[in-house]
């Protein structure tokens, strides 16, 4: 493999544990460690660990935080309680998605706040570079207003803990409490065990799998010895390790768009079904006014999510047919371990996008027939949701 | 590996067999060290019997949850008998990939073609350096 791809601080436990490591945005990844149906269902019925050390994290703090962030994203950050976190969207002027982001709300150990943005690895360095253009010093130094910013994205490792054990699992190892921290809520912890050297973490209740879970960003230098011994702590309640194989047909069947795939600069918010992460009142963020105008008009293609009848699996690029006319294009797709069929996500024109409707995919030449479901392909069964 | 199996660089086994009539028959499959890197399959289309098949040109594809991979015919000639037995049980093809795991049976229409094939060593080697 490349030599010039980057190590996360679990490069070298990988390794040692028969993980296939693939180059993702660059950065040497593990794709799977044994078996990626295995991963993934080990994630649905019990927990499972991904290092997700490549993924960017850019922190902001001062008195000029807030409203930078503000006229940055598409989602409201000025009224981001202490401890909350939303899924955000940069856009560019036109309107296209930049990345699609979380943003979060902590106290440091100090009990000063800060910002916390968590932006796709693959595109860690156009929002490096978007912020940079966006922040030039005079502002930065404003008096009152002041605005520092890091990108802390290669001091700190992180690791996704998903499943439903995962309180079970991360509970002894952090000094808040799981059980009552709410989705998309997050706190600066204390790290308990003696590996962490008395470091602290910034733990989320947040995932990309469709299951209860959380995400810990925690110092590099500490991070093998944490995950090592989650990972012998965690041995009775069954958790292994997940690679990036997993990670993307868990997230596929909760219909959880992937920039790349069902995000790109080409594609805008309400194509992609994701109106709901655009505040389109206060705060002027770039793009706003393309949105404004988009908002108003009928869009041309809609999300969708496919199951397929046969076992071959649509792929990214492949043909959505109504009869002999192209509708639309798949964006992922996949067998889905969960199913046991094979699913996929894509775009298609609104009138061709009801549940139920029948099409088909041009898999490699073959026309194989598809039906129209909605999303997601899968939704964990929520506490008290089943009386 | 087995001994007395050819290889193909694209990871497929052949089991060359005289035929009682004349002629050779190849059997085909996918070597455990391709099913080791491949994984997760969840699909196998194979040829039906009566098709033409030309070395090193796909005669049917195999997908794993990730990503779909043609399966190459090592030799020139006609299929004589495809193995769709195997599609049902893709998560056992490993257990056994020399002998249950067969794919197809080839009536070969050319066996010059053979001496391009590798030898088990010759495999190996390939393997050992594909690992790095």
């Amino acid at each position: 493999m490349d030599a010039q791809l980057r190590h996360t601080p679990l490069y070298d436990w990988h390794v040692a544990h028969g993980g296939r490591m693939v180059d993702f945005a660059g950065w040497a990844m593990p794709v799977q460690y044994t078996s990626i149906i295995e991963e993934h269902l080990a994630i649905r019925s019990a927990v499972g660990m991904a290092d997700i050390s490549h993924m960017g994290r850019l922190r902001f703090e001062g008195p000029g935080a807030a409203v930078f962030l503000a006229e940055l994203l598409t989602r409201r950050v000025a009224d981001l309680e202490l401890g909350q976190i939303r899924y955000s969207l940069v856009t560019n002027d036109a309107g296209g998605i930049l990345d699609d982001v979380l943003v979060g709300y902590y106290h440091n150990s100090h009990g000063q706040p800060f910002f916390m943005l968590v932006v796709n690895a693959s595109n860690r360095k156009k929002i490096v570079d978007w912020v940079a253009g966006h922040l030039p010093k005079a502002r930065a130094e404003q008096p009152g207003q002041e605005i520092v910013w890091t990108d802390v994205s290669r001091l700190w490792a992180m690791f996704a803990v998903q499943g439903p054990k995962s309180v079970e699992l991360v509970q002894p190892f952090v000094e808040v409490d799981l059980q009552s921290m709410r989705y998309y809520r997050g706190e600066q912890s204390l790290i308990l065990h003696p590996a962490a050297e008395r470091q602290g973490c910034i733990i989320s209740r947040t995932g990309y799998t469709g299951e209860d879970g959380f995400e810990i960003s925690l110092g590099a230098t500490i991070a093998q010895g944490v995950w090592e011994a989650m990972m012998e702590e965690g041995q009775p309640l069954g958790v292994v390790p997940a690679g990036l194989g997993a990670r993307d047909t868990l997230r596929l069947e909760a219909g959880m768009p992937l920039y790349g795939h069902e995000l790109s600069e080409e594609i805008d918010p309400f194509r992609a079904g994701l109106g709901f992460a655009c505040h389109l009142v206060g705060y002027d963020f770039p793009g706003r006014d393309a949105l404004l105008r988009m908002q108003k008009e009928p869009v041309k293609l809609v999300c969708i999510g496919l199951e397929m009848s046969g076992k071959r699996a649509a792929r990214q690029g492949s043909a959505i047919m109504a009869g002999q006319q192209k509708v639309g294009e798949v964006t992922s797709g996949s067998y889905s371990p969960t199913l046991g069929k094979a699913i996929a996500m894509g775009y298609v024109a609104p009138a061709f996008a009801k549940p139920g409707a029948e099409l088909h995919v041009d898999v490699r030449g073959s026309q194989e027939p598809a039906r129209v479901v909605e999303l997601p392909f899968y939704s964990r069964k929520k506490k008290g949701a089943q009386k | 590996m087995s001994d007395k199996l050819l290889y193909a660089k694209t990871h497929e086994w052949v089991r060359v067999e005289s035929d009682p009539a004349g002629g050779k028959t190849a059997t085909v499959g996918l070597t455990a060290f391709a099913l080791e890197m491949l994984t997760d399959l969840v699909h196998v289309e194979l040829p039906k019997v009566g098709t033409r098949v030309t070395a090193s040109q796909p005669f049917g594809e195999i997908e794993s949850v990730k990503a779909v991979s043609d399966l190459y015919s090592p030799v020139d000639g006609e299929v004589t008998a495809a193995n769709t037995a195997i599609a049902d049980k893709l998560e056992h093809l490993a257990d056994d990939p020399y002998n249950a795991g067969w794919f197809i049976k080839i009536k070969i229409s050319n066996e010059a073609g053979l001496a391009k094939l590798l030898d088990e060593a010759a495999y190996k080697k390939q393997c050992e350096e594909e690992q790095h």
